[in-house]
């Protein structure tokens, strides 16, 4: 990248999570933006501080600690903007917010399986939780409605339905219950409402709901015909809702806000802008995936050649919702990927004392199995729901398994560990179950949303800190779709380094085995599967001469079958994943 | 670093906040003294609403029906009162199904609210109304003993404490509970059984003072009309040993249980309060601390989970801990004399 195009600015982004607010800093050294050094507090959203601009400017403390640069002013209150000549301040400041309570919705559209479906779909781009649902085909009387929509207090009402020019009447008839509940609460109350249905319903709309809600706001028709679906206009929509409906909620976020001329962003929406980016400035036929384990949800964002699609789970999240996970799942299923022999009453009970405080960490090694367990467990429950929703023209082995990606990038507190790159690589196996030949970054310093914040006012600025290896790069991996007896020999690979010395894998059911290949090193591997084996070439079809990159762990072969195969015998299945955990130096 | 404080204080002066959570009518006024059960403010709510649509009903354009409509907002209607009648020699008319109150009329339709509920709040502590917040509620300040709880069934009561506990990690029997201890609010440990809960229920208790509850029996707590407040969390915990004493040594006094759900955002939490006669105002405690050596900390997290002890130094930097995980900690000295690393995240200060 040429160095002209880089306008010397500094950027500080501020992510609030639930647990943990961090202050990162880029800016541009020897003619390109960098990731300089990030400060990390605890979140202060909660009683008793109840105002999140405390943890952002307790964040950025620990960051000027770090760079020994003064950032914020003498009485620690305002934050140095532009920088000054003596090094002090920065040019801009992006925000990114996931802190706060799942924002309580009510989601209608008009036919159950179309314009509902996808207004759930849109819904599901950011923190919200549906607490209800309204289409024609509901069987509760007007009253009824009415009734629930003010017992359930919906802080947000997203609405589709009626294809361009089609129904107004259905449209109108759904509305009116929330015209009239909405006008049964106090003022301060009242939700916000997004209509991205009917784009010739919007004046009747504004009549109709107007004046009746806090905040009303229109997007392009999401479903404009039954056959096409366009949700990413409503997406941003949604976002710019979502952070004005938090700067009600939380104390503090419009301080920040207007530190950050208007630039915040819910994280989820900016780890999704993150991952368009990336499709677009990296695609391949295959899939990008980028997976955020965090305490206030999981957020699954992936594009695909011409669609994105972004998911957002509270219901998943491991801070204060961790308790609901049990609404998705057993303790059995929880305990599945448990190398120790730990009673279910454990799990129940870690997952309520962890709901009580999001921000407590595993001391122990029992404690520490017990949070993977729940981690792997949340994260595969998010992949089986985002698959639903992905494209079903998405490059893939089987359309029942997870389409091919590549790259898979990790972030979130759960995952990004880097002290340990293999117990975070095998959270990913075990629970996203790629299938193929897929590169493995860690977002070690949970960079992807800022970044996706960033790219509004500085487009440069993401590709060139991307570049500059401040993900940590895990590795490639293989992982073979097949089915076979334990044991059977599945797939042998040569690869030839750089320097010309080769290494070789016969690769058998049911292990992991690892060719040590370092970071920025690249190799070229040559592929040779079983009848019946696809690493994404077609069955029994393997590569030759292929470049691949390296990473903290080299080159992985994931031989454990897809679905993943575990044996059903607890003793038996604890031994394997302890073995497996030694594969990859996870200990 | 810091810190979160979790109240467990032997004399104290706290002020809290009562609100009812939609506008009502504040009773109290300022300077008055209030009992923990006595009313402060109250207010009415619909339990359900009645869309009569006149337009259709009538068959006419909703214009039309707007002007047949015989009552407006309101307006107190009592069942099968005529709302709207029609035009001609055999005119229908529209009646309403239950007594209610007209709360819209417009487009050919009238909106009614039926079944009035009332609702009632209480002071939950006994004290002095030092500020009356218009439409919603009070606020209260008061000096006694106070001990936060982390979970609560929602209820509020106040009564005679009575200790049916041996020590921190006695469990609450069915056998315990007779007919001596109805009305009086039970210290009772850790409830592993639904009958224990049941025990009480038929008594009736007042309210229970428990150090932890099994998860199964959260549903069945939440149901019971008394309230429940559980000390140190879910599951099988013994009472932290602050929390268990200043209790125990204050059994056959009149306390003030306010078994409110914890709400991390708005900051409210369950609380035992025991009022206590005071020569002059003791200090407030301190919402928030810096983790520093000599506090007082109780441990979240195993392995000392639910244990007090005191900070002996904060680690420089961040300390590897069993488990792999990286983190700031302090090196911490047990009630038992036992020393431990805990990471600063799995403490809060006791106070």
């Amino acid at each position: 990248m040429p160095t002209s195009l880089v306008t010397s600015n500094s950027l500080l982004a501020i992510d609030v999570g639930a647990a943990n607010t961090r202050a990162v800093l880029f800016d541009v050294i020897e003619g390109e933006y960098r990731f300089v050094a990030s400060g990390v507090a605890p979140s202060t959203a909660e009683a008793p501080y109840k105002d999140v601009s405390e943890g952002a400017r307790n964040a950025i403390q620990a960051l000027q600690n770090i760079l020994q640069r003064t950032l914020l002013e003498q009485t620690a209150r305002s934050l140095i903007m532009p920088s000054q000549p003596d090094g002090s301040g920065v040019d801009s400041l992006v925000v990114t917010i996931s802190a706060g309570p799942a924002v309580r919705t009510l989601v209608v559209g008009l036919l159950k399986d179309v314009s509902l479906e996808s207004a759930r779909r849109l819904t599901e781009s950011t923190y919200a939780r549906i607490m209800d649902t309204l289409s024609l085909s509901d069987q509760r009387k007007p009253d009824q409605q009415i009734d629930s929509i003010l017992r359930i207090r919906p802080d947000m009402v997203v609405i589709a339905g009626g294809t361009d020019g089609g129904a107004s009447r259905s449209v109108k008839k759904l509305l009116e219950p929330i015209g009239l509940a909405s006008y049964l609460m106090p003022d301060e109350k009242r939700p916000a409402v997004l209509y991205a249905g009917n784009e010739k319903l919007v004046e009747e709309v504004k009549s109709l709901v107007g004046s009746l809600a806090t905040r009303l706001h229109f997007s392009s028709n999401i479903r404009p015909s039954l056959e096409v679906e366009d949700i990413d206009p409503a997406e941003l929509e949604l976002a710019q809702m979502f952070v004005a409906i938090r700067k009600k909620q939380l104390k503090g976020l419009d301080v920040l806000d207007l530190w950050a001329g208007g630039h915040t962003l819910p994280t989820a929406y900016a780890t999704g802008r993150m991952v368009r980016f990336l499709s677009n400035v990296y695609g391949t036929n295959k899939g990008l995936l980028s997976v955020d384990l965090g305490a206030s949800s999981t957020i699954i964002a992936a594009g695909f050649a011409n669609k994105s699609v972004l998911k957002t789970y509270p219901q998943f999240g491991l801070g204060e919702n961790i308790v609901g996970l049990l609404n998705y799942t057993t303790v059995e299923d929880i305990l599945r990927w448990s190398t120790l022999d730990i009673p279910p009453s454990a799990i129940v009970d870690y997952l309520h004392q962890k709901s009580l405080y999001p921000g407590s960490i595993a001391a122990t090694k029992e404690d520490f199995v017990i949070v993977q367990s729940v981690a792997k467990q949340a994260l595969y429950l998010a992949m089986q729901a985002a698959r639903r929703d992905f494209p079903k023209e998405a490059a893939s082995i089987k359309p029942t398994l997870t389409p091919l990606f590549d790259p898979i990038i990790a972030g979130g507190a759960a995952l990004s560990d880097a002290s340990r790159p293999g117990q975070s690589l095998l959270l990913l196996l075990d629970s996203v179950q790629p299938v193929g030949i897929s590169t493995v970054i860690l977002d070690q310093n949970n960079l992807m949303p800022m970044l996706g914040a960033a790219a509004s006012q500085n487009n440069i600025l993401p590709v060139q800190v991307l570049e500059s290896g401040a993900f940590l790069s895990v590795g490639t991996v293989v992982s073979p779709v097949v089915t076979t007896k334990y044991g059977t020999s599945i797939l042998k690979a040569k690869v030839t380094y750089e320097n010309g010395t080769e290494a070789n894998v016969n690769l058998k059911y049911g292990f992991l085995e690892i060719l040590p290949l370092a970071s920025g090193e690249t190799a070229r591997i040559t592929i040779q599967v079983s009848r019946g084996v696809d690493i994404g070439f077609g069955p029994g079809r393997g590569t030759k001469n292929m470049a691949i990159s390296g990473g903290a762990l080299g080159i992985v072969f994931d031989g454990r079958g897809r679905p993943l195969d575990m044996p059903a015998d607890p003793v038996r299945r604890r031994e394997l994943i302890k073995k497996w955990n030694w594969a990859l130096g996870g200990g | 670093m810091l810190a979160p404080v979790h109240h467990i204080i032997g004399l104290t002066t706290i002020v809290r906040e009562r609100l009812l959570p939609i506008s009502g009518n504040v009773l109290a006024r300022v300077q008055q003294k209030v009992t923990a059960g006595e009313v402060v403010a109250e207010t009415r709510w619909a339990r359900e609403h009645t869309l009569l649509d006149v337009a259709r009903i009538l068959g006419v354009s909703p214009a039309a029906a707007d002007r047949l409509i015989k009552c407006k907002m309101d307006d107190q209607i009592t069942a099968a009162a005529e709302v709207a009648v029609g035009r001609g020699l055999f005119p229908r008319s529209v009646r309403a199904p239950k007594d209610g109150r007209v709360v819209a009329v417009g487009g050919g339709q009238v909106l009614l609210e039926v079944g009035e509920a009332k609702m009632e709040l209480r002071a939950g502590i006994p004290g002095t109304v030092v500020q009356i917040i218009p439409n919603r509620g009070v606020v209260i300040q008061t000096s006694g003993g106070l001990v936060q709880g982390v979970w609560g069934n929602g209820r509020i009561d106040a009564g005679l404490l009575v200790n049916l506990m041996e020590g921190p990690d006695t469990v609450l029997v069915p056998a315990r509970v007779d007919v001596s201890l109805r009305g009086s609010i039970i210290l009772g440990g850790m409830i592993r059984t639904v009958e224990a809960l049941q025990a009480l229920a038929d008594l009736p208790a007042r309210g229970l003072i428990a150090s932890s509850i099994q998860p199964s029996l959260l549903s069945k707590a939440r149901e019971m009309r008394f309230p429940i407040l559980v000390t140190d969390g879910i599951g099988t915990l013994p009472m932290n040993s602050a929390a268990y004493k200043l209790l125990s040594t204050n059994a056959k006094r009149e306390v003030a249980l306010n078994a409110e759900a914890f709400d991390r955002y708005t900051g409210a939490r369950p609380e035992v309060f025991i009022p206590l006669p005071i020569s002059s105002e003791p200090p407030m405690p301190n919402e928030v601390e810096v983790f520093a050596p000599g506090l007082q900390v109780k441990m979240r997290r195993p392995p000392a989970m639910g244990i007090i002890g005191s900070i002996v130094s904060i680690k420089p930097g961040l300390t590897t801990l069993p488990s792999g995980l990286r983190a700031q900690a302090a090196e911490v000295k047990l009630e038992n004399n036992e020393t431990v690393i805990v990471p600063l995240v799995n403490m809060e200060v006791v106070g």
